[in-house]
């Protein structure tokens, strides 16, 4: 019985975990001009949609201690920027073409899109 | 009035930013003061003459708060954010200090309980040193809580966003293993009697976390030195320049030499106060500050550091001198054409810095795999303990549970391309080879056939004399093409350099024949022969004729030169399975002669300079038969396109090969820094020496090798040992994995990828 009851406890929790990380829904936060991104346990917002041939500026906010998020890659730009604690550090894009783009941390742990429209 | 921003750390509050901004704008000589709060910035209006940007500093400071202030000490944010990780090695280095004393302290005092009936086999001293649990469980605290805190406010932060990282899996990890342990110390007869075992792991959780932050010290030592290279071009920089200015003001910036602008002094002013135009004076021994053209003296300068070109050069009035490059042996002057972020070097440095941040195409796999990696980790790890418990027990589904948490290691897939990306772009520019991006060096690895612009690539670029029969005809047809604008004079003037030539009057070109003109009454003719030279063609010179009336007075044939290190670089290119082709504009036979010299056998000749990119994209699709019978123009010959895609390096000059240089799939620029060449070309080599394109194939196969050693590493780490720790061998051979080497592992992993990346700095290239 005990051991049905932790197998039981257990798929619920594979459920739950799988439920938590990828079960949410990224809301799509549309620029126009700039924004302000949040780096605290990941980026806030997420996913952003940047219109294409537009300047964009991007104000990069770290709050986390972790070490990880100290630096952004955005590959796809050829952006590597370290980010202070406390310091808005600004990136300014002008995408040409359009599509995904992804941004992440120095280890590719946290990750964002840009999304370009 | 000066407008300045910073940035302002240490507001809890929008009437924290209130506070700050009244108190800014009470300062005398400020206008206005805003302070966000949102964006945590300080926007100030301020005249400088009244207040300094340092005033502004310490007002904030006065408050409590920190402004962070980049050019109050000339710092850049490089230098910050070195300051910053001098400051966080340090104090990991004191984390790890701490918790290495107490975590032995909590090994020794578990012994008893770890090792059993077994300690009797050790000294009979190390049974007193053991601890009772609820000296353990104060030992613990500060070891998790303390050294490891950075963990759990990661995790935190991350389960707030609903994302996880390595830090999640230490933090679970360890304080299951520490909160089962608190609770069997701290009700130690409810435990029991609910059927758990009395098996503590405060040893686990120390040793685990003092592991896990050894590895992250060391890990970060070695990345500081993944960018030794962009440290290393910055430090090159001049600090100051002597700048040539007139005795009463400042000299209107003229285009001539200064001797013509009246009597001059030298100052010494910092290199960011050089504008363009200054006349900047340079001795012996000196670094170059910026780039510029001499307008007075000669000199030989080394220009290692930025080409790699290892002999110094010759350079007098007219010539190009770049930045930081060092002055060997004359005095000159030369005009400032470049300066700041224009320079070559700042060029340069700002290149490696965009190529060290772009993706690798190979590590797509990689970057996908992470996204989902510690979230799947946590369910292998529920798996586990479910399987034990039903299988094993409580203690063998704990353990194995926490082992499972531990020894995923995420980080070591997400360093195994960029740390490599880093130092290999690195290592190039230090040679003088500069990659634009990552993709570029990943394809450069699988070049399988090379095209080489004959003109200035694999030939000087600069025709010279070779024969002159007789010797006499010389001044006379030096003073002819005195008055000529045909590439070819340059030759023939170089040649007659120091002879007095004569006057010439009527001169004339006659459009396709040469030049004719008369000297002391005779008149001359001087361009196309009216025989043929069969011999001298054969080897590729072109053969010019002076006659009067219809008496031929000799020859003079010029060629173009080859680079005298083109033949020993084909061969070493083709020695490595790649096929060497030359294009040019010139005819076959001529062609033919050069690519002779160079022991290159495919030549695509009479290639008109925009169809260099058609003939590229030929070669890319077909074979090398097809395009060689298609140069021939046998056009019965039907080959069809070959299926697979050959990887095609085009290296040319720059100059007019733009779209050829991105019509390949790698296009190697060599010997130029111009901006069209370099926005162009995957590669630019700075340096003229064609063994440059072999070394930077090299570099591209020595950093692809070792990014897949990376991520074979780092995959097969993974792989291997997630199901060591779920406990897949004991069934076989009864092994398990201990949560406490699972941390060694985990470290050890990170640091032997950082490490093989550093490799990199000293693999043979040249």
């Amino acid at each position: 019985m005990e051991k049905f009851i932790v197998t039981i406890f257990g798929i619920g929790l594979i459920a739950g975990i799988y439920w938590f990380f990828f079960g949410k829904k990224d809301k799509i936060t549309e620029v126009h001009g700039s924004i302000m991104i949040t780096v605290e346990g990941g980026y806030k917002p997420k996913t952003i949609k940047v219109a294409k041939d537009k300047v964009t500026t991007l104000i990069f906010l770290r709050k986390d201690t972790n070490s990880c998020l100290e630096d952004l890659i955005i590959p796809d730009f050829k952006i590597k920027k370290f980010l202070p604690m406390h310091t808005p550090v600004t990136i300014t894009l002008s995408p040409t073409k359009p599509g995904k783009f992804n941004f992440h941390c120095g280890m590719n742990m946290f990750h964002g899109t840009i999304e370009v429209v | 009035m000066t407008k300045v921003s910073f940035p302002i750390v240490g507001m809890h509050c929008a009437s924290c930013a209130r506070l700050i901004e009244k108190k800014l704008n009470k300062t005398p000589g400020v206008a206005t003061a805003a302070v966000n709060y949102g964006s945590e910035q300080a926007t100030v209006n301020y005249d400088s003459s009244v207040s300094t940007l340092g005033d502004l500093g310490s007002i904030v400071s006065s408050l409590g708060y920190k402004a962070v202030i980049a050019t109050e000490s000339g710092k850049t944010s490089d230098d910050i954010k070195e300051e910053i990780k001098k400051k966080e090695l340090l104090n990991l280095k004191r984390k790890v200090t701490g918790s290495a004393v107490l975590t032995i302290l909590i090994l020794l005092g578990s012994l008893n309980h770890m090792l059993g009936s077994l300690i009797h086999a050790l000294p009979s001293w190390l049974s007193y040193l053991e601890l009772p649990p609820a000296a353990l469980l104060i030992l613990t605290i500060p070891v998790l809580f303390w050294a490891g805190r950075e963990f759990y406010l990661a995790t935190w932060s991350g389960l707030k966003n609903r994302a996880a990282s390595m830090d999640t899996l230490i933090a679970i990890g360890t304080t299951a293993a520490f909160g089962y342990s608190a609770a069997l110390t701290l009700f130690p007869a409810q435990m029991e009697t609910l059927g758990f075992p009395m098996t503590m792991y405060y040893d686990v959780a120390a040793v685990v976390v003092t592991l896990i932050l050894l590895g992250r010290f060391f890990e970060a030592k070695a990345k500081s030195h993944t960018n030794d290279a962009i440290k290393k071009l910055l430090h090159l920089q001049a600090k100051t320049a002597r700048v040539l200015r007139l005795r009463s003001s400042r000299p209107e910036l003229a285009e001539g030499p200064p001797s013509t602008m009246g009597e001059m002094i030298e100052v010494d002013i910092p290199i960011n106060e050089v504008v363009v135009g200054d006349h900047i004076r340079v001795r012996p021994g000196e670094k170059i500050p910026v780039d510029g053209t001499i307008t007075e003296g000669t000199s030989s300068i080394d220009e290692s550091m930025v080409t790699g070109e290892s002999i110094p050069v010759d350079k007098k009035s007219g010539d190009r001198v770049i930045g930081s490059t060092i002055n060997k042996t004359g005095s000159f002057v030369f005009r400032a054409t470049s300066v700041g972020s224009q320079t070559m070097l700042a060029r340069i440095v700002k290149m490696v810095a965009e190529a060290q941040s772009s993706r690798a195409p190979i590590q797509r796999l990689a970057d996908t795999v992470s996204s989902y990696f510690v979230p799947v980790v946590l369910m292998l790890a529920v798996a586990t303990f479910v399987g034990w418990y039903v299988f094993g027990g409580f203690a063998a589904a704990f353990t194995n549970m926490i082992a499972v948490l531990i020894i995923a290691c995420p980080c070591a897939m997400g360093l195994a391309t960029p740390t490599a990306i880093m130092v290999g772009t690195g290592r190039g520019a230090g040679m003088g080879v500069l990659i634009k991006d990552a993709e570029s060096l990943e394809i450069a690895n699988k070049i399988k056939a090379a095209v080489f612009d004959k003109t200035g690539t694999l030939t000087q670029g600069k025709p010279v004399v070779t024969d002159v029969v007789p010797p006499t005809i010389l001044p006379i047809a030096a003073a002819l093409e005195k008055g000529s604008e045909h590439s070819l004079a340059d030759a023939i003037l170089t040649k007659a350099q120091g002879m007095s030539l004569a006057n010439v009057t009527n001169f004339k070109a006659i459009p396709g024949q040469g030049i004719s003109g008369t000297i002391a009454r005779k008149q001359y003719v001087f361009g196309k022969p009216k025989k043929s030279y069969p011999q001298l063609e054969e080897q590729g010179k072109t053969v010019m004729e002076l006659s009067t009336g219809n008496t031929t007075l000799g020859y003079i044939a010029v060629a173009d030169t080859l680079k005298p290190e083109a033949k020993e670089m084909v061969s070493t290119l083709t020695k490595n399975h790649i096929h060497v082709w030359m294009i040019t504009g010139d005819n076959e036979r001529t062609a033919a002669a050069i690519a002779k010299q160079a022991g290159i056998e495919n030549i695509l000749a009479g290639v008109l300079p925009d169809q260099k990119a058609e003939k590229i994209q030929e070669l890319k699709v077909h074979s090398s038969s097809f395009i060689a019978k298609q140069n021939e123009k046998s056009s019965s010959v039907n080959h069809e396109p070959s299926t697979v895609n050959r990887i095609v390096a085009f290296i040319g000059d720059g100059i007019n090969d733009a779209p050829a240089l991105a019509a390949a799939d790698v296009g190697i620029a060599i010997g130029t820094g111009t901006d069209v060449a370099i926005e162009s070309a995957g590669i630019t080599l700075l340096n003229k020496d064609l063994r440059s394109v072999v070394s930077a194939i090299k570099l591209s196969r020595a950093t692809l090798r070792v990014i897949k050693q990376n991520l074979f590493w780092a995959f097969g780490y993974n792989i291997i040992l997630i199901p060591v720790a779920m406990g897949i061998l004991y069934p076989m051979f009864g092994v398990l994995l201990n949560p406490a080497l699972a941390a060694f592992a985990m470290a050890a992993s990170s640091i032997s990828v950082v490490t093989n990346s550093l490799r990199l700095k000293r693999v043979k290239i040249n």
